[in-house]
């Protein structure tokens, strides 16, 4: 295997006196999902949000293609390739899909001076969103209004609008939230298929689409790394085991 | 995002002829005072480049209408016509300087914040121009003659004439207007409008929003600088007056009347602002209430901003339409 | 500056400062507590002044027409949460200062047809009319001391109210969660409706205090209110203590400014919020 895209080391993140997330490493590669799981408040989000530049950290280390990235602002980081999704669906809801796609599309190529040209004038941002729509699977609904689509698809715009900017990292926060099993398949085999040339990092409550798509896994708890493995290494490691109280591990589901 | 009807095209044609056409029937007094309501409706716009596209809700627009007037008024010389070539750019290059500096520090800051501090530092302006002498105090000063537009040896257009002076505002006014669409409608607008909508999601899609704003900061203090340079020239003088924090609460009264973020509300905004101005402070109308005209304009706000929160638009938008 | 002229400068600094302090708290609990932008924060300190020259005519004593001052405008700010800002508490901060600016202007116009546009001076009640000499031709007046102790004693009050009753609990409690005080059955209209009105009779307070040293003129609330801004951002939004230690700043730094710089001292608040910006620009005290 070769080295990691992206490598975070030792990120601590206190509010306060609190600390919500404890010396935290994990290692992104090309072609990988890296799941993260643990029980609400075990620091899942605000890691995620580390990594994305949404907040800073209060201590460690993210290295990027040559570039550190802890501190750096959030709009620099996306600039430099690592998209996010977050858990609260986050589009732009009065818009279409096209136009937030087109939008989040146009943040790669900005342009803006050009004012003489209208926005969706320019070939190359619509083609890119073009090609994120069918990506995340949502051609069929390229011309509906965000705030009328179902909550899947508003998720699956959500990774659309990701794809739309570029990305080789894909930080996905709970992109199955609040999904029926229908839609939660179709998100998991898109995940699937996006591996391929992402490096995935997935935060998920889900344990059955975990396990279906997780190269590694990372079980957090308190805001700290309780075990890092391959799916099978952590389903067998008597720590998790312990954690979570064996048996409901092991048959797949997680939900405290 | 910014489709213009057929029907809102053939109106705007129709109502900018109908507003060339006018100095041709109307009195002097109406001349200019529908012209004073075209520079309003100037500076309406800017503000609502501001409010209803970026989100930026400022109470301190007054300090580019004030600038820009004090700017035009001290490059004047006191007895002669100055240089609209000029006096024009100079006054424009201020407010916008002015907004980079302010806006560096006041988009450090949002929402409430945002509001007041905007504010604060229209006030430190006045201050500047109310305090020291720079400005002729309290009492101002007066422009005694208007700005030269000369080409060459050739008068372009003859400013002291009001129907002249008129047809300028007029065409500032299109061009402001088309100006603002085009920019609505390029890169730049949509991502304003990705701003005002979700920020922070902005900033996570890699757009750096701040440069965004304070691009959108700069282009609106230089066009409310633009306002306020026509309506020194209109009015003759500038006194601190005009950058007091009344002025900046009428203007958003005005963008918000015509249902903001549409440009052409704030134009229909600043028409029926000022005639409802005249209208409830004309005894003829009002009597003895007139000479409180205030009272009546302030419980007509109230009332706007409890029950018409989308403007006049808002009355006539159809049922069912959210 | 000597020794004396110092000392006299700063009392007054510390004076203008807790004055400002005691409008600022209310405009800065009202921010907090029900996310409220009022701009007619400043028309109430107006109001106030109005009200102690008036009723002081009518009674003839200071003291008695703040007494009733402070009963009427508690009423008046009950009678205007329950009529216009409890239906602003949810919308858009655009149409609360849309609002707020319509009430300036009727305040302003029913200020000018009850009391006229007239400046009036208010007399200095004869208990503290005496001034302390402290050199052969300097000397300082009673009632600035005596200002600053009745501001210095509302603050103390209002931190027993907000530290140590159950009301200020339920204040404190509303400023950090609105869900959670419902959940727990507390009357949140009430506290808005209490919140406000003290607000209101702190503003007005001072504007009837301040008035025998400021006199009483037409606009004299929107000069308040913006320095009153100045504070709250300096200070940090909902910070009651940011307010206390902003309105001490601005207040030594106003007067300073006026003997030092004299031409610019009206500038001087406001480079100082320009630095505070840059350095943080969500106030000194941002609430966690």
């Amino acid at each position: 295997m070769s080295a990691p895209i992206l490598k975070a080391e030792k990120l601590t993140k206190r509010f306060g006196g609190l600390a919500a997330v404890t010396d935290v490493s994990v290692d992104l590669y090309i072609g990988q999902v890296h799941a993260v799981i643990g029980t609400n408040g075990a620091g899942k989000s605000t890691l995620t949000n580390m990594l994305s530049g949404d907040l800073p950290p209060t201590s460690g280390s993210i290295h990027y293609d040559g570039h550190e990235l802890a501190g750096m602002a959030s709009h620099k980081i996306s600039r430099l390739g690592i998209g996010r999704s977050y858990q609260k669906t986050n589009i732009f809801l009065p818009f279409t899909v096209f136009e937030n796609v087109r939008l989040a599309a146009q943040s790669r190529h900005p342009r803006f001076w050009q004012v003489w040209r209208s926005a969706t004038a320019f070939a190359d941002i619509n083609a890119s969103a073009e090609r994120a729509i069918v990506a995340a699977g949502l051609a069929a609904k390229r011309d509906t209004v965000a705030a009328n689509m179902s909550h899947g698809e508003q998720r699956q715009l959500e990774i659309a609008m990701c794809l739309a900017t570029d990305p080789k990292v894909l930080l996905l926060d709970e992109p199955l939230a609040g999904m029926g099993p229908a839609e939660s398949e179709r998100i998991v085999e898109l995940i699937g298929q996006l591996k391929d040339g992402h490096a995935i990092m997935l935060i998920e409550h889900d344990m059955d689409a975990v396990f279906a798509v997780a190269d590694r896994l990372t079980v957090m708890v308190n805001g700290a790394v309780l075990e890092t493995g391959t799916p099978e290494e952590v389903r067998a490691s008597p720590m998790v085991q312990q954690a979570y109280l064996g048996d409901s591990f092991a048959t797949g589901d997680l939900h405290v | 995002m910014n489709k213009t009807s057929p029907t809102l095209l053939a109106v705007m044609v129709i109502v900018v002829a109908a507003l060339a056409a006018f100095p041709f029937v109307g009195e002097k007094f109406y001349v200019q005072l529908v012209s004073k309501v075209m520079i309003m409706a100037i500076f309406a716009m800017s503000l609502d480049l501001l409010v209803g596209f970026a989100g930026l809700v400022s109470l301190g627009h007054a300090a580019f209408f004030g600038l820009a007037g004090y700017v035009a008024a001290l490059m004047s010389p006191q007895y002669e016509a100055g240089n609209f070539w000029t006096t024009l750019p100079a006054a424009m290059a201020a407010c916008a300087a002015f907004a980079l500096i302010t806006g560096f520090l006041v988009l450090r800051t949002s929402g409430i914040y945002f509001i007041m501090v905007t504010l604060a530092f229209a006030q430190m302006l006045f201050f500047i121009f109310h305090d020291t002498a720079l400005g002729g105090g309290s009492d101002g000063i007066y422009i005694y003659v208007k700005p030269e537009m000369m080409l060459g040896d050739i008068k372009l257009l003859d400013l002291e004439n009001f129907n002249v002076f008129y047809w300028l505002v007029l065409g500032c006014l299109v061009a402001v207007y088309l100006l603002l669409r085009q920019l609505l409608r390029s890169n730049f607008g949509h991502a304003l409008i990705g701003i005002k909508t979700n920020d922070h999601r902005m900033r996570a899609l890699g757009f750096p929003t701040f440069r965004y704003k304070l691009a959108a900061y700069v282009m609106s203090g230089a066009l409310a600088g633009l306002a306020g340079y026509l309506a020194a020239l209109q009015f003759g003088f500038v006194n601190p007056e005009i950058l007091s924090w009344h002025t900046s609460g009428n203007v958003l009264m005005m963008v918000i009347l015509g249902g903001m973020g549409t440009l052409h509300g704030a134009v229909v905004g600043a028409f029926s602002f000022i005639l409802l101005q005249e209208v409830l402070s004309n005894q003829a109308f009002f009597g003895s209430v007139a000479k409180h005209w205030q009272l009546t304009m302030g419980l007509f706000i109230i009332a706007v901003a409890l029950f018409l929160p989308k403007g006049l638009a808002g009355l006539f938008s159809r049922r069912g339409e959210k | 500056m000597d020794f004396y002229s110092f000392l006299i400068q700063l009392l007054n600094g510390l004076q203008y400062g807790l004055l400002l302090f005691l409008v600022a708290s209310g405009l800065t609990l009202v921010f907090g507590i029900m996310g409220i932008i009022n701009l007619a924060h400043g028309s109430f300190y107006m109001i106030g002044a109005y009200m102690a020259w008036a009723l002081a005519e009518q009674t003839g004593n200071f003291g008695l027409a703040v007494l009733l001052g402070i009963v009427l405008t508690v009423i008046l700010g009950i009678l205007l949460e329950a009529v216009f800002y409890r239906h602003l508490y949810k919308r858009d901060h655009l149409y609360q200062v849309l609002m707020t600016y319509g009430l300036i202007l009727v305040f302003e116009e029913l200020r000018s047809i009850i009391w006229g546009d007239d400046v009036h001076g208010v007399a200095v009640p004869a208990l503290f009319s005496a001034s302390i000499p402290l050199t052969d031709n300097l000397s300082y007046p009673v009632y600035r001391l005596a200002i600053s102790a009745v501001c210095v004693l509302l603050a103390l009050g209002m931190y027993l109210l907000i530290q140590r009753t159950r009301l200020g609990m339920m204040i404190r409690a509303g400023a950090s969660n609105n869900e959670m005080v419902q959940a727990l059955g507390i009357n949140i209209k009430l506290i808005y409706t209490l919140v406000f009105a003290l607000g209101v009779a702190l503003a007005a307070t001072a504007g009837m205090i301040a008035a025998p040293i400021s006199s009483v003129f037409p606009n004299m609330g929107g000069q308040v209110l913006i320095i009153c801004f100045v504070v709250v951002v300096i200070g940090g939004i909902g910070s009651v203590w940011g307010a206390l230690l902003a309105a001490l700043m601005i207040g030594l730094v106003d007067t300073f400014g006026k003997v030092l710089v004299p031409d610019y001292a009206g500038l001087s608040v406001y480079v100082l919020m320009a630095v505070v910006l840059l350095w943080r620009p969500e106030g000194l005290f941002k609430r966690g």
